[in-house]
């Protein structure tokens, strides 16, 4: 059975910060979900692999050939914080 | 004659090429139609206004020209917002990509733009795709252009909604458990999900990368074709995108099934299936006997339990995909932080809407250390079995008919306090995704209301001529 301390435990994992509300209504819901999510153990797959897929995955090659990458002020242009060339954040280290 | 606006758009090529009718006026009237009605109905979160018009007076000019243009040449489209268009701000529906402006093209974009179809604009949508309702938008709900009170389907809900509301002749969609096939069927268009491969995903903002695929609604079988034949093709910069040899999806359009094998699982037809709906589908069954197929009914055992796999594999791989939404490269970031820690919790709590935090939620916990083998590794495992279940009806049959959602339209509001209620509207068509084969919802009569009700038609992998001939036949002969 889900508990309120699973849903804030699963919360923090998924980097997101719960309100009592939330945590009050996603522990009901999950309750319910997972219950559902259960009746799958009906299922006899004795025989069965896993499938990551439905057709059949092959590992795909290509040439490692140097192509033209993006503009770097595009890509800065979506971000929150930059210094102009970089991406920019609070301190990680003192 | 049919206003512009109520036009196909194969039908809008052949005024083009007779000179019956210029570019600039389809996309203008198509301007003038979101000007009048979006008001009421929301489909569209941008509408490229200048962009479209400059562009159909270049289109037009290359048709003085007596150029020869490629296949959608002058057509308006509509596009999902979780299509990266460059310059072009792309939403997803979420606050947490409110201003993001993708910096490149999504690969179906290039290739309908090579086709010649002009982008009017993009529309609303579930966040992240995230719904079966279009009410999980982070800005506004869409309404069905058939009775505004409805819901016009999700999470391709604005799509739909365009196409049916007369605002473009054609759209893009995504779908991962039936996001353009159920708002297809509730809106009375039609909408094809490819076979997984088929279409490229590159530039489709993931949600469930191993059950998304792309794939077009339109207001006839012809036009799914034609807009087919332009997005199908293998990209190298999609790993699973299939490599085939290209086909002319329209070779497919004969109006004939004699022969065909129809099978028609009976779990399809179990509780919670709406008697007008089983009414409508029975009619249509009845049509194809008529015209020569053979139709058997036939049984699919795993469908009970493809819904609770679904959920758990679809989660699972979105929460995995919106890992990437930490507030520092792209998309919202919270005001209120003072380290890095603080950055990625708060963006993300705030960015995203309570729908997308429940199935983030849902999917860390079925990867979670002590619930991996039993959820995640299990479904995985019954996805096995699904997919062996098609394999074998597949033996008999070449196409396999069902309703595509068990109700028509429901009411705005009716369902959003009730998240697995809201879940139970894939009942019929999660199995397809999981099972990677395509499948496409046609419109099969209206209820006592009016609502439209939709036939789904599944096919073999890679087999979409099949189900597209049989669309195409029952659309020439169905009573209107």
């Amino acid at each position: 059975m889900i508990t309120r301390e699973d849903i804030k435990h699963i919360a923090d994992l998924s980097m997101l910060n719960l309100s009592e509300d939330e945590i009050v209504k996603y522990t009901e819901n999950m309750k319910e979900i997972v219950s559902f999510a259960n009746t799958i153990n009906e299922v006899d797959t004795k025989n069965a692999t896993e499938s990551a897929f439905a057709l059949d995955t092959y590992n795909v090659f290509r040439k490692d050939e140097v192509k033209e990458s993006f503009n770097r002020e595009i890509l800065l242009s979506n971000a929150p914080s930059t210094n102009g060339e970089a991406f920019s954040l609070p301190g990680m280290m003192n | 004659m049919k206003e512009i606006c109520e036009m196909t758009a194969h039908e809008i090529r052949d005024m083009y090429e007779k000179k019956e009718i210029t570019v600039p006026e389809v996309v203008k009237a198509y301007i003038e139609k979101i000007e009048s009605e979006d008001e009421n109905i929301k489909a569209y979160i941008t509408v490229c206004k200048e962009e479209a018009m400059e562009k159909a007076e270049k289109m037009q000019a290359r048709y003085e020209s007596n150029e020869k243009l490629p296949p959608l040449a002058g057509v308006p489209i509509a596009i999902k917002d979780n299509l990266c268009t460059k310059g072009l701000k792309t939403t997803c529906a979420s606050k947490m990509l409110e201003n993001f402006i993708a910096p490149y093209d999504a690969t179906v974009i290039k290739k309908i733009e090579e086709a010649g179809a002009i982008i009017i604009g993009k529309t609303n949508m579930d966040e992240f795709a995230m719904g079966g309702s279009t009410e999980n938008s982070a800005f506004f709900k869409t309404h069905n252009p058939v009775n505004l009170e409805r819901v016009p389907g999700g999470s391709s809900g604005g799509s739909a909604a365009a196409v049916a509301g007369n605002m473009a002749p054609i759209a893009l969609g995504s779908d991962t458990g039936g996001s353009i096939r159920e708002p297809a069927s509730f809106c009375g268009i039609v909408g094809l999900k490819p076979t997984y491969g088929l279409v490229s995903r590159y530039g489709l903002v993931a949600f469930a990368s191993s059950l998304d695929q792309v794939g077009p609604m339109t207001r006839d079988v012809r036009d799914t074709a034609e807009l087919l034949n332009v997005i199908a093709g293998h990209d190298e910069l999609d790993s699973t995108s299939a490599n085939i040899s290209k086909k002319d999806y329209t070779a497919s359009l004969v109006n004939d099934v004699k022969g065909i094998r129809i099978g028609v699982p009976k779990e399809y037809f179990g509780e919670g299936i709406s008697a007008s709906v089983k009414v409508a589908i029975n009619r249509a069954i009845e049509k194809y006997k008529d015209l020569g197929a053979i139709v058997e009914e036939c049984s699919l055992p795993t469908t009970k339990y493809a819904l609770p796999t679904y959920y758990i594999i679809a989660c699972a791989e979105a929460s995995s995909n919106l890992g990437r939404f930490d507030g520092i490269r792209y998309g919202y970031r919270s005001k209120n932080y003072d380290t890095l820690q603080d950055i990625y919790k708060n963006s993300r709590s705030e960015g995203f809407g309570e729908e997308v935090k429940r199935r983030i939620i849902l999917g860390t916990y079925v990867l979670s250390s002590g619930y991996y083998d039993a959820y995640y590794k299990k479904a995985q495992k019954v996805r096995t079995v699904v997919k062996q279940g098609f394999d074998e009806a597949f033996e008999k049959y070449d196409i396999i008919l069902t309703p595509t959602v068990p109700t028509v339209a429901f009411k705005l509001g009716e369902r959003v306090n009730d998240p697995l209620e809201m879940y139970m509207t894939d009942l019929l068509t999660v199995s397809i995704n999981i099972a990677g084969v395509p499948a496409i919802s046609i419109p099969c009569g209206k209820d006592e209301e009016g609502m439209p009700i939709g036939m789904q038609l599944i096919g073999k992998h890679f087999d979409e001529e099949t189900i597209l001939r049989a669309a195409h036949t029952y659309e020439q002969n169905k009573e209107v």
